[in-house]
């Protein structure tokens, strides 16, 4: 019966009760030597963590100014078509500034994603 | 000297005419063509000597692979992967262009905010296209929250809108801005040692010394953005696909 070394059930199949006991504290052993992984927590994310959150910083940077200009670009347009110059613009540029808010309040997490509601 | 410069497009050859427009052939293309070159071509090498104990170069396309599926099923979940083409295509096209625009004389496409915007609106109507063949015209309502009082249900639905509409933007000008803003950092600060050697002679070439380290220093950054760029990108994109698939959670 061929069992690698590194199983670490070997009470099961192993009829022995000596042989059984002799591999439990291998595995005790083995345990003690290898180093622990290192505890991924949010102090501490880990390698992939690291990336994530320059990601997520990244992220906001634009997003606020990414609002205002599709705003301001709305009531540009609303402005040249209407002719009520100047408040389409300075109304959807303001809209546009909520957006932008909401937009990096979201890629934060503090907001919970636009959803189709539920049908009743 | 001048920093703009390395962006300028230059037209190879001229393909033809389509009404009145020219169609060229332009260095911009030429380093687009590359690049998929580069990409296919390393995909196929790489998997037709495929192993089951992988060697260094598999072991780079396998990394890349896990890399962009497991960011994707953290996005999107299991459903997501059905665009995988689409995200690890945007991934990789995007990387292998910023790291082309970090070798001197190479020119940089994504620091061109019509090449960004281009990848950006692709996304944004596979989301609205996916998301109206899933859902039907029922996808529209995620821009009218529920729960709203009645009589400010269209401020916030006019804000809901606009929100969507900027994802585009931000989605491209972040990727835009950060290359074409650290090219011209670079270039700068580079240009400095040599007006310092010129100017200045001898002394000149000691205080050179510290535009130089910051040319280096710059050099390192950029290679982080050029890969962060990429990631957050498809990241990006994960996360709007997410919408398309999950509207309702």
């Amino acid at each position: 019966m061929a069992r690698r070394a590194s199983d670490s059930r070997p009470a099961e199949g192993v009829d022995d009760p000596a042989l059984a006991a002799r591999l439990g504290r291998l595995t005790r052993e083995l345990d003690a030597l290898t180093p622990a992984p290192p505890q991924v927590s949010e102090k501490n994310p880990g390698p992939k963590g690291d990336a994530a959150g320059l990601a997520k910083g990244l992220r906001m940077s634009s997003e606020l100014v990414a609002g205002v200009i599709v705003g301001g670009v709305i009531g540009w347009g609303v402005d040249w078509l209407t002719g009520y110059r100047p408040w389409g613009l300075m109304i959807f540029m303001l809209l546009g500034f909520v957006g932008g808010t909401l937009n990096v309040l979201r890629s934060a997490g503090l907001v919970a994603p636009a959803k189709i509601p539920d049908e009743k | 000297m001048d920093p703009i410069h390395q962006f300028e497009i230059k037209k190879l050859f001229v393909l033809g005419h389509i009404g009145g427009v020219e169609i060229a052939f332009t260095n911009s293309a030429l380093f687009m063509f590359a690049a998929v070159a580069i990409i296919i071509g390393g995909m196929v090498l790489v998997t037709a000597g495929a192993g089951n104990v992988p060697g260094r170069s598999q072991s780079l396309v396998e990394m890349i692979y896990d890399f962009v599926a497991d960011m994707l099923r953290q996005g999107a979940g299991e459903e997501g992967m059905r665009f995988f083409p689409l995200v690890f295509a945007l991934f990789s096209f995007i990387l292998v262009l910023n790291l082309f625009g970090l070798i001197p004389g190479f020119f940089t496409v994504t620091s061109h905010l019509v090449i960004t915007a281009t990848l950006a609106l692709i996304v944004f109507f596979t989301v609205i296209g996916y998301g109206i063949a899933k859902h039907g015209f029922r996808f529209f309502k995620i821009f009218v929250p529920s729960g709203i009082p009645i009589f400010i249900l269209p401020l916030v639905t006019l804000i809901e809108i606009i929100s969507f509409l900027s994802r585009p933007l931000s989605h491209s000008m972040r990727l835009f801005a950060n290359m074409l803003a650290g090219h011209i950092t670079l270039k700068v600060f580079a240009s400095f040692i040599g007006m310092l050697a010129t100017g200045l002679g001898v002394f000149g070439f000691l205080v050179g010394i510290l535009p130089l380290t910051m040319t280096v220093a710059l050099t390192a950054l950029e290679f982080l953005v050029a890969f962060l760029q990429a990631y957050v990108f498809a990241l990006l994109t994960s996360i709007y696909l997410n919408d398309a698939l999950h509207p309702g959670h």
